[in-house]
């Protein structure tokens, strides 16, 4: 735009003035004017981020008494699943003995629960395939199944067949005792 | 129903407001000179801490807030607000505040209402449960949501100040009815209960009794604790729920009118230079 | 446009695109190369300035919508989590709530504009007339949009604007009933003012398109009223009507932001952070300001249906102006009797607006009490705001028609150009000065 000004666009009374100052006026005119748009640009970029409400709700506790060995509970988290497994010792012996496996993402079972807390295994239940929710307990390994397009995740949450490329995720948690959670 | 929230906010206003007729006008609202006025006002965060304790201790008893969320006061320019916690909800103070609290909550193995220790989400807890309820125990008159007050009412900051120190006695002749009080700063018409001679008196009736005085509040920072000093320091909090972001929103301000002034001289002085040699 | 273009395509792409597809060609013509006279003033910046404030309006209010919600039971908090807990939020929700007032600033602007230097006339008609589309539909859009925040004021003016229809006679009710879609403003009223409130903007947008193209036709006018005779006449829109454009538009975005950042709530009423209340109407209904003219015209007539009748005629003469108007001279630069009406004419609308902001029985002069002429004291609200609007209805019905023929205009230039008269020549022989009636 600024050297449109000067220059496609002569000025048939062109003026003897230095070309290069006059130059400058006006590119740091239109320099202004775009700094101006970009600066306003973020607060309508940002406002789509999540909001402070949203925000603030983002950790929940949970007591884990509610889950019986052998079982899970589901509860909502940032809007996602979240599983809370509470595994038996044959489920966690299963989980081990595959940590030598050919794993797609390769992970130990140790690295997937709190030091000390191998009967709790806390997931983010969203298939890291295309995000569809897992089902409890089937496919091949006893884990969970995607019934989207086949993915079979073993006790562990560890990816082992079908298109999903990384093993359930494990979310940011701490045990604030024995018995509670708090996630987020 | 939902909207009995807001209906019932709406309410208290209306009786607060009084009588639409306002033959007689109340005094205008005392001129105070408040911290946070003008384009590079900001607030007294001591003040504002003050402020909310006052709020907490008086007000609350009666009146709901119910657009204020405890992390709102840990957040930046909020009473609580601490460099070290950029996360309000992991403020330690907000987070002791919060706790303070009782949150009707509903179990969610067994689906009774159950009360459990408020967290930096939830929102300040309403004083009673329902329109109705708030009613009865304050003689048919409803308290206010304070959560915009110094929005919704001109001159906001003044107006409420002057309401809270503005009791006086009633002057001769007039007839104050039952459970309401006299306050020349309260917007109404007394003419009907005016028996005296001359002007009627200006102002109008309210529900609330004076709700501060002296000592009612003990200041953590030493302040006296004066009617006056409660007041102000109670205005100062209500003006900052009002609008939580305003002095972010001075400071964004500030530098956008510098930006633009450097911006339309830049423009005028290009503008002259090209149309230089145009006879018009 | 001229019909003539002057764009050469500078590469093979730009070649390529014009035979197919001639929009950078469109752009070149009307807003780089477009031949405008070069003795516009700022009240001519205006244009530009209304069009950076339907973008504003049209960019804020799309994000306002990504996060209010349209229920009577959560209007007024969405609004209060956007200035609370959205990013930014409260800087966009006061860009959108004081950029409709600025809008109107500007637009009152723009018309009193037309209105002085006679852009109504032919052959700028149709221009004219689109122009008053706009106006129209910004005030529904303005209208609607007050409605959403769902506070007090926004409820009780959505009851008596909506009632206004009800004056009609027969389909009256019907139409308020429908308007409503119950019985009462409420929440399928707030629903559907959303929905409307969204649309009209892109209406308005495409009235604006058209109303350049009526502006590219003829081309501008300018203050002396003299159409262009030469190429000498005119400058190229770029470079210097972009420039002067835009000094004009920092400037007006400097006012815009003293009241977003600091006088944000100056222009609105505090009732409207009182939720919305049906069983309660606050004690000094007012719509915003940019209505109290017409607010006025409608108090100042006793009758109902009249009163509504007076106040969309107030608007309809607005429409029927180019054909009022009997002056063959243009600009009132050279029409120093229709300069006086019109400066009369600015002062009345002042005046209605200063009426619809108080109450019809407040006094205009102190505690003075005059006498009761009809149905009110002499010295009120009411009687002033009648003799505004009759001065209103005067200006186009009286004085526009019979002045064009009976007055005498001073002396008009020849070009442009030549705006001055020769210092020797005799007044009167450079222009030949219309002196008829």
């Amino acid at each position: 735009m600024a050297d449109t000004v000067v220059g496609a666009n002569p000025d048939p009374h062109a003026s003897g003035e230095d070309p290069n100052r006059r130059d400058f006026i006006h590119i740091a005119a239109a320099v202004m004017a775009v700094g101006a748009v970009g600066a306003l640009a973020w607060p309508f970029i940002d406002q789509m981020n999540p909001a402070g409400d949203t925000l603030a709700l983002a950790s929940v506790e949970f007591d884990l008494t509610k889950v019986e060995a052998g079982q899970q509970v589901t509860i909502k988290w940032r809007g996602k699943p979240l599983f809370i497994r509470n595994r038996t010792g044959k489920e966690i012996a299963e989980a081990i003995k595959d940590d030598t496996a050919d794993l797609r993402d390769p992970q130990t079972d140790e690295e997937r629960h709190k030091p000390g807390k191998a009967q709790w295994l806390i997931l983010i239940g969203t298939c890291t395939h295309l995000g569809c929710v897992p089902t409890f307990g089937g496919g091949d390994y006893g884990g969970w199944f995607c019934p989207c397009h086949g993915s079979h995740y073993d006790t562990s949450g560890r990816i082992r067949k079908g298109p999903a490329p990384k093993n359930l995720a494990v979310p940011d948690y701490a045990f604030l005792s024995d018995t509670k959670v708090k996630v987020g | 129903m939902l909207r009995k929230g807001f209906i019932l906010a709406a309410l208290g206003l209306a009786f607060v407001a009084g009588p639409s007729f306002a033959a007689t006008h109340p005094e205008e609202p005392k001129g105070v000179h408040w911290s946070f006025e003008g384009p590079f006002g900001k607030f007294d965060q001591a003040q504002v801490q003050r402020g909310y304790k006052v709020y907490r201790e008086v007000c609350s008893a009666c009146h709901s807030m119910n657009l204020l969320s405890f992390r709102n006061l840990g957040e930046k320019n909020g009473p609580f607000f601490d460099d070290k916690y950029k996360n309000p909800n992991d403020n330690a103070y907000v987070k002791a505040i919060s706790k303070d609290y009782q949150i009707n909550d509903i179990d969610s193995e067994t689906g009774d209402v159950v009360q459990r220790p408020g967290t930096p989400a939830d929102r300040f807890p309403s004083p009673f449960p329902n329109e109705a309820a708030a009613r009865a125990s304050n003689g048919g008159a409803l308290p206010p949501d304070l959560s915009v007050i110094t929005k919704a009412r001109p001159q906001g900051p003044q107006y409420v100040y002057s309401i809270l120190t503005g009791y006086v006695a009633p002057p001769a002749g007039l007839e104050v009815p039952p459970n309401q009080h006299y306050n020349p700063y309260m917007p109404g018409d007394v003419s009907a209960f005016y028996k005296g001679k001359g002007h009627v008196p200006a102002g109008g009736f309210i529900a609330m009794a004076p709700p501060l005085e002296a000592n009612k509040v003990t200041f953590d920072d030493g302040t006296k604790s004066t009617l006056d000093q409660q007041a102000k320091d109670v205005v100062a909090f209500l003006a900052w729920a009002s609008e939580p972001k305003q002095t972010e929103r001075k400071q964004f301000g500030v530098a956008a009118m510098v930006y633009l002034l450097i911006f339309a001289g830049l423009l005028f002085v290009s503008y002259r230079r090209i149309w230089k040699k145009i006879g018009h | 446009m001229s019909g003539h273009s002057n764009y050469e395509p500078k590469t093979g792409f730009e070649r390529w695109l014009d035979t197919r597809l001639p929009i950078v060609r469109l752009a070149y013509d009307s807003v780089i190369d477009f031949p405008t006279p070069k003795n516009l003033n700022y009240w001519w910046t205006f244009g530009g300035i209304l069009a950076v404030c339907l973008g504003i309006q049209i960019v804020t209010g799309i994000v306002l919508a990504m996060h209010y919600v349209p229920h009577v039971d959560h209007a007024f908090n969405s609004v209060e989590r956007i200035m609370r807990d959205v990013n930014y939020g409260w800087l966009v929700r006061y860009m959108h709530s004081n950029g409709a007032s600025m809008f109107f600033i500007a637009v009152y602007i723009h018309m009193f504009r037309g209105l002085y230097y006679g852009s109504y006339k032919a052959p700028r008609e149709v221009l004219w007339i689109l122009g008053c589309v706009i106006y129209l539909l910004m005030m529904a859009t303005a209208f609607m949009g007050y409605v959403l925040p769902w506070g007090q004021m926004s409820f009780h003016g959505a009851v008596v604007i909506t009632n206004l229809f009800g004056a009609l006679p027969l389909v009256g009710e019907s139409i308020t009933t429908w308007l409503w879609g119950g019985f009462a403003v409420d929440n399928p009223t707030l629903n559907r003012f959303f929905s409307l409130h969204f649309l009209l903007p892109f209406m308005i947008a495409g009235v604006v398109i058209l109303h350049i193209w009526a502006l590219h036709v003829p081309g501008n006018g300018n203050p002396t009223g003299v159409n262009v005779k030469s190429k000498e006449d005119t400058v190229p829109f770029h470079p210097y009507y972009t420039v002067k454009d835009g000094f004009a538009i920092s400037v007006f975005l400097l006012m815009f932001a003293v009241f977003v950042f600091f006088q944000p709530n100056a222009l609105g009423d505090a009732v409207n952070y009182v939720p919305a209340n049906p069983l309660v109407t606050p004690a000094h209904i007012v719509p915003e300001w940019y209505f109290l003219p017409f607010y006025a015209i409608l108090r100042a007539v006793p009758d109902k249906l009249a009163g509504v009748l007076l106040m969309f005629g107030a608007i309809a003469m607005l429409f029927v102006l180019p054909w009022l108007d009997t002056s063959k001279v243009r600009s009132m630069r050279y029409r120093p009797t229709a300069k006086l009406y019109f400066g009369i004419f600015v002062l009345a609308c002042l005046v209605l607006g200063y009426c619809g902001g108080r109450l019809p029985d407040d006094h205009v002069i102190g505690n003075l009490s005059t006498f009761q002429l009809l149905d009110a004291d002499l010295n009120s609200m009411v009687w002033l705001s009648r003799v505004a609007a009759a001065y209103y209805f005067a200006y186009f019905l009286v004085v526009l028609p019979i002045l064009g023929l009976t007055e005498t205009p001073l002396p008009q230039p020849e070009s442009i150009s030549a705006p001055v008269l020769p210092a020797n020549a005799p007044a009167g022989a450079a222009a030949s000065p219309e002196k008829r009636g």
